[in-house]
Order: C-alpha cells, then structure tokens, then sequence
C-alpha cells in the first residue's frame, strides 16, 4: 500500500510532532496531577507564550530558542500569579467553580490577544526552518528535530526535580494526601501556585519549540487541548514519564493514522484510544492505581 | 452623541440598552445600513477585513456626496458581530431589523449567511452577501438574498475549465490530479464539484484528502504526495492551512507540475506572497480578484495599504457588495426596503473593480459574476486569465 | 406542590411574551435564553442532580440534531416525527455511553473527559461520512409551515421551545422528590455510601444520563429547524458543551431553577456585551470572561444559592460537601445531612433491602 519508506517518515514525522505534544501534557499533567484542577486555560496560555516568542524575535531580534531563557521564566510568574492571585481565590475550592473560573481565564486571554494583536496570523522567518535533515530515507524538518530534544531534556530535568528536590518532595506530598502536608507544615496554596507557574512554564519551553515550524494566532491554542489531555489520560494523570511515553505514542498515532485512514478520519484514533484507555486501564500507562 | 440619542428614541424599547456603534456622521436624513461580519471568534481575521472593506465604500460613498437620490443622504454604518457562528449573525440582524436599517452586507462565512439571509428574510430586509460561496445561499428561493461575486459551483467549473486550456496549451503535459481540502463547507463542497467535472476533461483525480480545520501538521499529506506524484496538486482551504502545506512542500522538496487552487486560502493573498516568496513562487489560483486594469482598483488597494491592511479578496468583495447597495438605493431612490429589493433586481450596476460581465441578478445571483485565474510570478500576483484582463503570461507548467 | 404552581406560572408569563412583545430582539433573545435553558437543564439532571460532570453533552445535541436532519432529508419524515425519534435516538445514544462509562467504573473528571472524547469521535465520524452530508452538513430546505416545524416568526418556536423547558422543569422537580431523585443525589454525595444503603448506583446514573441525553437531543433537533443548518462543529463541538455546564453551574447546580436563572443571566450578558464597544472586536468577550470569574468570586453557589431566590429546604441539595467528582475517583467526605435527610423522608416504612437492585419509584 505505501512504500515502507513513506510509512517510517510517517512515523518519524509522528515522534517528532509528538515531542511537541509531550512538551504541552508535561505542564498540563503536572496541573492536573497535583491540583487536580481541568485547566481550560492550558490552551491559551500556550498561544500567550507563542505572542511572547513572536515578538522577542521580531521587537528584539532574539531567536526562539535562545529565548527560552526568557520566556520560561515569564510564564512561570504568569502563572504563579494566575493560580495565587485569581484561580485560587475565585473557586473557593470547588472543583465546578474552577472549571468555570479557568473557562473564563481561557475566554479572556484569548480576547485579549485578539484586541491587542489583532487576528492576524504571524509566522517568524528564520534562516534554517525549512531546513531538513535526511534520518534515513525520511527528511525531518529541523525544528522539529530540535524540539524532540528540547521535550527529552525538559521531562528529564522535570522528572529529576520531582524527585530530588525539596519542592518537588512537596509537590509530590500535596499531590498524595493534602491534608496530611499541610499537616507536615507545607504551605499548601504555595505549592498549588508553584505548580501551575511549573506547568506555563512547561508551555513556555513548548512555544519556543513549536513557533518556528508552526504559527501564532489569538485562537492558536485550541487546537492543541483536547490532544493534550488526551496525552494526560493516556500516559496516567501525574507522570511524566507518562506523558513523554503518552506524547510520543500519541504523535505516532496521529500520523500513522493520518497516513492511512486521511488526515480527518485519522484523528479518530486519537479518541478511540483515549476512550479504551478511559474504560480498560483509567490510571494510564504509568499512572498509580486510585 | 445627538445620533445615538436619536436613534434610541427611535429604536425599541430593548434595542435601548444595546447600544450600537455608529460610524459615518447622522445628519436630518441618513440612510441606515446593518454590516454584519463574524469580527471574533475563528474567523475574526476575514471578517474583520470585510468590516474595513464595507466601512471605506461608505465612506467613499458619503465622500461622494451621499446618496443624490435623496438629496445627498448619508449611509450611516450599524456594525454587527456575528461571532463566527449562525445564531450570533442571526441576532445580529434582528437588532439590525430593529434599528430600522434598510439592508444588510455580510456575513462572509457561508454557513452563517444561510441563517442571516433567512432571518432577514423575516422582514423583507434586503441581503447582499459580500462572499459566501455556498450555491445554496442563492437557491433557496429567498426573494431578499443578493450576491454580487461568484459561488463555488462557477468557480470550480472556471477552474476546471481553465485548467484545460492551459494543459492543452502546454501540450498535455499534465493528467493525474491530487486534491486536498479543508473538511468544512467550503472545502467538501469545492472538492465534490471538481471531483465531478475533472473526470469529464480528461484527467485522473488521483486522491481527494481532507483535512481538519485548523490543521497542525501537513507531513503526512505531503507524504502522500511524494508517494503518488501527482501532476497537479489542487489545495482549496484557508489561509493557515494552505501557508502551513505549501511550506511542508517546500520543505520536503515536493514540486509538482503545477498548483493550482480553486478558492486557495494564500493562493492569491499579499500577505501569503510576501511572508513565502519562495513557496509562493508559480501558484496559480482561481479566485475573487479584482480587475487590474482598472485604476480605481489600484487607487483601493493602495488606500488599504496606507492602512496597514492587506488588500485580500474579502475587502475588496466587502467594499463592492457595499457599493453595490449603494447603487441600489440611488436607483431606488427610497431607502425602503421593498424599493431597494426591487432596484437590485433590476440594477445593471457598473461602477465597480471587479472583472464582471454584465451585472444582472436572476434569482438574486449576478450571472456576470466570474472568478479570475491569477499567478504569483516574480512576487506579485498577475492575472493571467481570461485575456480580457491578463497581467502576464501563464507559466505551465511550472518546470518541464 | 409549590414547585409545580411556580412552574405553571413561569410557563404561562413566558407563552404569554410573544403575544404582547412584538420586537423581533426581544423574542430571539427569548427564543436563544430557553434554548440555553434547555441545554443547561438537561446537564443538570446529571450533573447537577447526579454529580457526573458531563464536558461533552454536545454528543446528545448533536446526535438529535443529525436525527432530525437526516430523517427528514433523506427519509422524507414528518418534523415532529422525527422530533419524537431524535428524542429518542439521543436517549439510547445516553445509555449507551452512560452504561458504558457506569459500568466501567468511571466516576469524575475521567467521565468528564470520556465524554468529551465520545463528542470528538461523532464529530469526526459526522465529518467523515455522506448521509451527514460530511463536511458539507445539513441544511434543512425551506418550507414554513407548522407541519414543517418551520415557523416565519419566533413565536412559534418560542412555545416549541418552552413546552420542552416546561417539560425538563417537571422532570427536574420530579427528581427533587421523587425517590429514584433521592436515591440519585445520594449517589452524587457519597456513592459507596448509598451503594452500603442499598441504591444501585449504575442503574440510577444510567437513568439520569439517558433523561439527560434526551433532553439535549431535543435541543439539537430544535436548533435545527430554527437555523435550519447542522454541520459536525455545531453539532459535536465543544461551544454547546460549555454553554450546557456554564448555564447550569452560574445558575446554581443541583437546583430546579438554577438553570434558567444562570441561562438566561448569561444569554442578556452576552447581548449586553456585545454591542457596547462594537468597534474593538473582542473586548465583549474579554468583559464577558471576567464576569464569569467574578460571578464565581462573588456567587460561588451560583445563583440560586442566592438567599434571595433559594431557601434551603431539606430536600434542597444545592451545594453538596466534599466530593463533587471532579477529585480523585471515589469517596471523600460524609453523605450531606440533607441527602440522609431526603434518603428518610422517601423510604421511610422499609428500609431499602440491601440486596435490592430494582429502584421503585
């Protein structure tokens, strides 16, 4: 049917659009994980961090990737203050009321941007995005590459933060029994905030990586969250090894799927697999059992 | 504002709470009209260009001294959202009909036309549809729909025909034909048509893919492509799409014969060629275009620009459709709506850009009403077909 | 009851708007808010009442809307038919996804997202196949007249529409009093709890979600023959879905009122919005999207935890303790006083035998 070389890029093409998708669900399980909070804002906090790519290179000439440094850290105070200052405050603790509360933060970014930036959609040109590099009979385009990396090194660095610092201790803490830490004298809603400021800035590092192959628009981020929780379910609500694994199956999926059954109908297999996981094994590949 | 204050007094008693902006300065006698645009939400980008492009015709017509017809009368704007969905442009209009508007110009997206042309139809309030390419929006029977430009049954029949004749020009040298379109209204219902008439031309369609609206990824499509070679590719979809395809093609170094769009989202887009010079380089397009022998035209796009907007098909079809109405009421010479449906159906409307034969209205389609074949060479988009208003020779194919 | 002298009253001062309003704006307002009524209602049922947060209900809408569509383009049917088979289709679709999601255990956020995913999956499929016209949809040919369902003014649909409000009312009070609605709260507040009591806990949420799903149905067919087009996006998309959860939850969940005063709050919201700073595209919404944070601020019961609209009464569950579902799986808290309150005062003579799997009501 195809050529077994088609099939390879296929699925070559699949890890690498995975990387990205694994970058998005590495924040988005951490939020979900720990505060156990859906956050319809994923989505447009990720287009928040495309604008800010956008314009570092444009305004100040600065490269995507060497903005990370910069845009990480500022989607970590964006969301720091979003869970402190609004979240936190507006939902009482009430899981509906957060729902609504996060809903209405996704429904305000995105206007924003579009009062602001207008509905333009922008793309940055830079010298190597339409490089390829030749993976055996496969061309990857560059950027693509670099943001399997990037995904590689960043859920590395994360999983490695869980586990060996005192935040991540903590997290981990009030993400198991929220009553016994506070108990223990961890400051609970510090934690919460630390999170959701850790997984914008998970998003922070996605942009970096996505905008030089893809594009920046008040609506951008739509199309990236029912994908990415998804990749949450599928590769268990907390791990992040789960959502590398998750990001990266999801991603070949997705374009073996796309390859054979068309781009549209492809993306059935997405949610045919979340559905089975949801019903066969809730907890996911590597989640714990409740 | 005495204006608002004004038509407060006159609207209902709900209208009163929901303001409306008005733009154009009200005097004693003004003529009020509804420009209904889906201004947020995922079209927000087109509509707001329609938007532009109905606000400069009224101002060019208020600049012009109004309406003589009743002695100088001012269009006064009414600017609706529709928030890119059927039920908001429908509510639109009924605060619109209430407003006391002669007629209303929108809505650009087909799907939420069907419904404001409908509601409009409530009222007997006149409806001249800026793009919406749909074939339905003009066959339903409905006696208040108006659209000045082309649906998408012409244009695939243009395109297909064209296509013919440059091939045969070039010796044949074109035959298997791979079509990718958008999965919504417009890209199924273009798809369907060609899919219907290539055949009947002598070519192989290959393969129809779809895809999904937004798209992040087009690797597989391309895949695709290199797997099957087709001689033609043939994209109809929208801007974002269509930029993120032709950029994976260059990108895996696919180069058919030839690609040709029918209703292509950049294919004939300022901002696709300037933003993708090298990928945009040799795409034929068929679409809405202006003429470009005409100075006025030129005279517009130059203004748009001054502006910071780019001229794309939906200004320039937007700001026609206004004229249009525009005429409509001088002939009528009444800004009550019956009048002005009448005077569209008998108007023969030439003061305008666009590369139309004679305008005349059967069953509220103008049939001179074509699309244009238009290729980007060396940067800038030209016209190459029909020769009436060619720019510059067709290159087909692409490379031998 | 009081609840039913109330509904009657609502229903005849609403049925009598058309005949004395006249604006065109009024009536669509009117016609758009019981629309809003109807979809946040039908949410209610289980997710207000049954603690099953639903995310995406668009699946029944839009499943009754294809009904409606195909029945009658391609069958020819009568639209009142096939209003009655949309109905029905929706419901079995309910039990077919809620049997599958209950019987698998899935309680929470991971019901919540596998019914978002089901919404997906139709969506796609709808996209995909001829007899819903793909990615074309369905446009209903016009034809107005009252056997077509075609009305040339709102009126018309505006007592369509309220009849089927009417009708989720007293379906909704019902809940509130009857014993199976009993039995249904005590699921949402403490499942193994009510399961211990003897409540079969997958019969009574099987329930609620096909009344739910039926609900929802009729709303899509309905959205249908006002606007007389379909496609997969305003079918299946995830708008309708948040517009079914918003109305119920601003409005008070778990309440025989709160869907229609949060649907109706929001449908004048929005209009409001919308128009008052036309020239800046966006800037509504971005008023609109803070208001909804505030009404959560300032209003986290929604509005019928209002004291003004809403006294609690015993029975009157609007703001159940500790699980909501949207938490980890499972249990967490005690049974609201006011369920074991509810449990009592329905079943009192017996106790419900422990061994019972049928739920008399």
């Amino acid at each position: 049917m195809f050529d077994l070389s088609i099939v390879f890029s296929s699925v070559l093409n699949g890890l690498t659009m995975g990387a990205v998708y694994t970058l998005i669900a590495l924040g988005l399980t951490l939020i979900y994980g720990v505060l156990h909070i859906i956050n319809f804002a994923h989505g447009a906090s990720l287009m928040v961090a495309l604008y800010g790519v956008y314009f570092l290179k444009v305004k100040l000439g600065i490269d995507p990737y060497l903005a990370l440094p910069i845009v990480v850290p500022s989607m970590f105070v964006l969301g720091y203050f979003l869970q402190k200052i609004i979240i936190n405050h507006a939902s009482h603790g009430k899981d509906e009321n957060i729902l609504l509360v996060t809903l209405g933060v996704s429904i305000v970014l995105e206007n924003l941007a579009l009062l602001s930036f207008n509905s333009d959609t922008r793309n940055i040109e830079i010298g190597y995005t339409l490089t390829t590099v030749a993976v055996g009979p496969a061309m990857i385009a560059l950027p693509r590459l670099l943001s399997c990396l990037g995904a590689l090194v960043v859920s590395l660095m994360l999983i490695i933060f869980m586990k060996k610092t005192d935040l991540g201790k903590a997290i981990r803490a009030v993400a198991k029994e929220k009553a016994g830490a506070r108990l223990m004298g961890i400051d609970v809603e510090h934690v919460y905030a630390m999170c959701f400021g850790i997984g914008l800035s998970c998003l922070g590092a996605a942009a970096c990586f996505l905008l030089p192959a893809f594009y920046v628009n008040p609506t951008v981020g739509n199309g990236f969250v029912l994908v990415a929780f998804t990749i949450v379910v599928l590769g268990g609500m907390g791990s992040f090894l789960g959502a590398c694994v998750g990001g990266l199956l999801i991603g070949v999926i997705e374009s073996v799927g796309g390859l054979f059954l068309g781009d549209s109908l492809g993306q059935v297999g997405i949610f045919v697999i979340f559905i089975l996981v949801l019903l066969v094994r809730p907890q996911g590949l590597f989640g714990a059992k409740a | 504002m005495k204006s608002r204050r004004q038509f407060m007094s006159e609207s209902a008693i709900a209208a009163s709470s929901l303001a409306f902006p008005l733009v154009g300065g009200a005097q004693a006698k003004s003529v009020k009209v509804g420009i209904i645009h889906p201004v947020t939400g995922a079209l927000a980008y087109s509509g707001q260009q329609c938007r532009e492009g109905a606000l400069m015709a009224i101002e060019d017509v208020n600049k012009a001294g109004g309406i003589k017809s009743l002695g100088g009368a001012k269009l006064e704007a009414l600017l609706g959202d529709a928030q890119s969905t059927p039920q908001g442009g429908s509510a639109e209009v009924e605060k619109m009909n209430e407003a006391g508007v002669s007629a209303i110009v929108g809505a650009f997206a087909s799907a939420i036309c069907l419904a404001t042309t409908q509601t409009a139809a409530k009222y007997n309030l006149p409806h001249i549809v800026d793009v919406g390419v749909a074939d339905q929006i003009v066959e339903r029977g409905l006696k208040n729909t108006f659209r000045f430009g082309p649906g998408y049954k012409k244009c695939a029949e243009i395109a297909v025909a064209n296509l013919h004749v440059l091939n045969t020009a070039a010796g044949k040298p074109a035959k298997t034909i791979m079509i990718i379109h958008e999965e919504s209204l417009f890209g199924t219902g273009t798809a369907n048509l060609l899919t219907r008439e290539l055949p009947g031309y002598g070519y192989d369609v290959k393969e129809v893919i779809k895809h999904p609206n937004p798209s992040r990824d087009f690797s597989n499509i391309v895949l695709r492509m290199k797997q099957i070679n087709p001689d033609i590719v043939i994209p109809a979809n929208y801007y974002n799409e269509y930029a993120l395809l032709v950029r994976t093609m260059q990108q895996q170094k696919v180069v058919p014969k030839a690609i040709y769009s029918v209703l292509g989202g950049a294919a004939s887009s300022y901002k696709f060629v300037k933003e993708y010079a090298e990928a945009a380089n040799g795409i034929i397009d068929c679409n809405h275009w202006f003429n470009p022998k005409d100075k006025k035209a030129q005279e517009l796009k130059k203004r748009a620009e001054a502006k910071g907007l780019y001229f794309s098909y939906e200004l320039f079809m937007s700001y026609t459709a206004t004229k249009l109405l525009a005429q409509a009421i001088e002939e009528a010479k009444s800004a009550d709506r019956a009048a002005i449906i009448d005077a569209l159906n008998k108007t023969k409307f030439s003061d305008h850009i666009m590369p139309y034969g004679q305008t005349q209205f059967v069953n509220g389609q103008n049939m001179g009403a074509q699309p244009l074949m238009t290729q980007v060479i060396k940067g800038d988009i030209k016209v190459i077909i029909p020769r009436d208003y060619r720019e510059a020779e067709p290159i087909f194919p692409l490379n031998a | 009851m009081k609840d039913l002298k109330a509904i009657a009253l609502f229903a005849s001062v609403v049925a009598c708007v058309p005949l004395f309003v006249h604006s065109g704006v009024i009536l669509n307002l009117c016609m758009m808010a019981l629309f809003a009524t109807l979809l946040s209602q039908s949410w209610n049922i289980l997710g207000g009442f049954g603690g099953q947060f639903s995310f995406g209900h668009a699946l029944f809408f839009g499943m009754g809307a294809y009904t409606q569509g195909v029945l009658q383009i391609q069958f020819g049917l009568n639209p009142w038919v096939c209003l009655l088979l949309s109905l029905g289709s929706s419901a079995l679709l309910g039990l077919l996804v809620g049997g599958l999601s209950f019987r698998y255990g899935l309680k929470g956020s991971y019901f919540a997202l596998i019914t978002l995913a089901f919404a997906e999956v139709f969506r796609i499929l709808s996209l995909s196949t001829n007899l819903t016209g793909a990615g074309v949809g369905l446009m209903l040919p016009l034809s107005e007249s009252m056997g077509n369902m075609q009305f040339s003014s709102r009126e018309g649909f505006i007592w369509l529409i309220l009849f089927w409000v009417v009708c989720a009312l007293l379906i909704t009070s019902w809940l509130k009093h009857s014993r199976l609605g009993a039995y249904l709260q005590a699921v949402r507040d403490n499942e193994d709890a009510a399961q211990a009591l003897g409540v079969d806990p997958f019969q009574v949420k099987w329930i609620a979600c096909a009344l739910s799903a039926s609900l929802m149905g009729v709303a899509g067919a309905f959205y249908l023959q006002v606007f007389q087009y379909i496609d997969p996006s305003l079918a299946f998309g995830p708008h309708t879905s948040i517009s079914a959860l918003v109305g119920a939850i601003v409005g008070g969940m778990g309440t025989l009122w709160g869907p229609i005063l949060g649907a109706f709050a929001l449908e004048i919201l929005s209009e409001v919005t919308r128009n008052m700073f036309g020239q800046l595209p966006g800037i509504n919404m971005v008023i609109y999207g803070s208001l909804l944070i505030l009404i959560m601020v300032f209003l986290p019961r929604g509005f019928a935890g209002i004291r003004l609209f809403n006294r609690p009464k015993a029975t009157d569950t609007a703001h159940p303790s500790g699980s909501i579902g949207v938490t980890a799986m499972g249990k967490e808290g005690e049974a609201d006083p006011s369920t074991r309150d509810a449990l009592r005062r329905q079943g009192s003579e017996t106790p419900p035998s422990l061994n019972s799997t049928k739920v008399q009501s």
